[in-house]
């Protein structure tokens, strides 16, 4: 795969009124594969909306080289920069709509901005609101729509140029699970059925694991770790990954579960991690067996992410051979950690 | 006088009373015209150079606004004196009703300019950006996103301006402009006539009240919502 996007050692600064400056992008180098849908997770604050508002140059960074389909963005002109955000398609957690303007006429505004001619202008407005299902509302005022309606207006007016490349800020956020689903399952029709090449930005775990084939996780400006989606999700390798990957997945305990879990389980609590290893439930089982160790599940969660297993589960172990069940997991290949 | 019948004296000078509607009518409605445009433009030009929005310019926008803050508090009876000089350089006179109109287009439009950068404000900045994103120039901005959504309040801005400007041509008669508020102090009170006073004053909230009525309807259609 060819790389659309890639960002080399880039920084967006800001100037505070004490004369210091905070960096919201701290030397972040990155690359979006051509045809993927790459997600950039974090916390709030840690900056991942000023970086996509790099990608198409609505910042420009204070240093370092964004390039888009090989071309630098940070060597254009304001000119020749409106020209190259024609071709990234862009939508917001608020929407964004036009509200002077019907659903079509949203649709047809950045047309409008390019230049094409209303004859051809009409007929891709049609064709969008028919690949986003709002055809009958073309005439529709956005303050007419639900949320999720709303946003398929904004998916229909990024897509409006053709452009090779979406970015999506915080796009199902402000939506309910239902609509955010739905949102979401549109997206992946974009990416596979158009073609489109998506950067996803969220804080949602739904958002990462119906979407995305890759993940960048982002922390304090930085992105501490990029890698496959499920990679990242089963087996996290930076702390800041693994924070946000018991926070948002929830089938490890937090601390405070856990205090209340040892009220009523004396016993010591392990964490075996599940993975789409077959039969990973029956090594487990034999390892406690074959130790002659009691396990009471207390704790845990198995889910899919890309259509593959994994998730966590915490047993409540006793007896005497907790450390060899422990080693004879560890040597089957099973990652087992207990919980202090 | 000696007329028996409240509205005698009224009745006896209805030509006066029509040619002073239709002065009020015209000093009204030609200057909320020219001011309308005058201080969109203006007020578009304050929006527009606000330091960190599409043209920000503090140079530009610090003598703009000191300009509009200079202008605005002076009372428009005090202004319309003041402004002499330009009158007799633009209309040709400083005297009459085209003077008037000239003060009172004036003095509106700074007064438009603020209610037409505060509508503009209250654009949300997400529609702003949504347009940068698809590579819209400024200008394209804010001729076709800003303005056309910061319009519904705009529109009962302009109806709020409407009834200032009667309130201003009522002034007119202080230097021969004519119009109700002459009509109502010289042929009325100046005359202990109160019947050609309350008619003046019935004549006025009629003009305010269809002037709102307009204001209401467009903004409505406008804001559809």
């Amino acid at each position: 795969m060819s790389t659309l996007v890639s960002l080399e050692n880039v920084s967006k600064r800001y100037d505070r009124r004490d004369g210091t400056s905070v960096a919201a992008v701290d030397d972040v180098s990155l690359e979006v594969r051509e045809g993927e849908v790459l997600a950039v997770i974090g916390y709030s604050g840690a900056g991942k909306s000023t970086l996509v508002r790099l990608v198409n140059a609505l910042e420009r960074p204070t240093s370092g080289t964004v390039r888009v389909g090989g071309q630098d963005l940070t060597a254009l002109s304001e000119r020749e920069l409106r020209q190259a955000r024609s071709r990234i398609g862009m939508i917001f957690q608020q929407f964004n709509l036009f509200r002077s303007r019907t659903v079509a006429g949203n649709v047809a505004y950045p047309l409008r901005v390019a230049g094409v001619a209303k004859a051809q202008r009409e007929a891709r407005t049609a064709e969008l609101l028919d690949f986003v299902g709002l055809l009958d509302r073309a005439h529709a005022h956005p303050e007419q729509l639900s949320g999720g309606q709303k946003q398929r207006v904004g998916i229909a007016r990024a897509l409006a140029t053709n452009p090779p490349l979406l970015l999506a800020d915080e796009a199902t956020s402000a939506l309910d699970p239902d609509t955010t689903a739905e949102v979401l399952s549109l997206l992946r029709r974009v990416n596979t059925e158009l073609g489109v090449t998506i950067v996803v930005i969220t804080h949602e775990m739904d958002a990462v694991r119906l979407v995305a084939d890759r993940v960048a996780v982002m922390e304090a400006g930085r992105v501490v770790e990029v890698g496959d989606v499920y990679d990242v999700f089963s087996d996290p390798q930076t702390p800041a990954a693994q924070r946000f990957v018991r926070s948002a997945t929830h089938d490890r305990p937090s601390a405070g579960t856990l205090a209340r879990l040892r009220t009523h389980h004396p016993g010591r609590l392990v964490s075996v991690r599940i993975t789409d290893e077959p039969k990973i439930q029956q090594l487990i089982d034999a390892a406690f067996r074959d130790t002659g160790t009691s396990a009471e599940l207390v704790y845990g969660g198995v889910s899919e992410i890309r259509e593959r297993r994994t998730g966590s589960l915490t047993y409540e172990l006793g007896g005497t051979g907790v450390d060899a069940a422990l080693a004879a997991l560890r040597s089957a290949g099973v990652h087992a950690e207990e919980e202090v | 006088m000696g007329e028996d019948g409240f509205f005698d004296g009224f009745l006896g000078t209805t030509d006066v009373f029509l040619t002073a509607i239709w002065q009020t009518l015209f000093m009204a409605l030609v200057s909320i015209v020219a001011a309308g445009l005058i201080g969109l433009a203006l007020g578009i030009a304050l929006y527009a150079t606000r330091p960190g929005n599409l043209f920000g310019n503090r140079l530009v926008f610090g003598v703009l606004g000191f300009v509009v803050n200079l202008v605005r508090p002076i009372p428009f009876i005090i202004f319309l004196a003041a402004i002499g000089p330009l009158q007799r350089a633009v209309v040709g006179s400083t005297i009459g009703t085209n003077a008037v109109t000239f003060a009172i287009s004036l003095a509106a439009a700074f007064a438009v300019s603020r209610i037409v950068e505060q509508s503009l404000v209250g654009v949300d900045p997400g529609v702003v950006e949504a347009a940068r994103a698809v590579g819209a120039s400024r200008t394209a901005i804010l001729f076709t996103v800003v303005v056309p959504e910061g319009l519904g309040p705009l529109v009962l801005g302009y109806t709020f301006i409407f009834v200032g400007i009667v309130d201003m041509s009522a002034q007119a008669g202080l230097v021969g402009g004519g119009g109700l508020g002459d009509y109502a102090i010289t042929y009325g009170s100046q005359r202990y006539d109160w019947g050609i006073v309350y008619v003046s004053v019935a004549a006025i909230v009629v003009i305010v009240q269809v002037g709102q009525l307009i204001g209401n309807r467009i903004a409505r259609g406008v804001l559809r919502r």
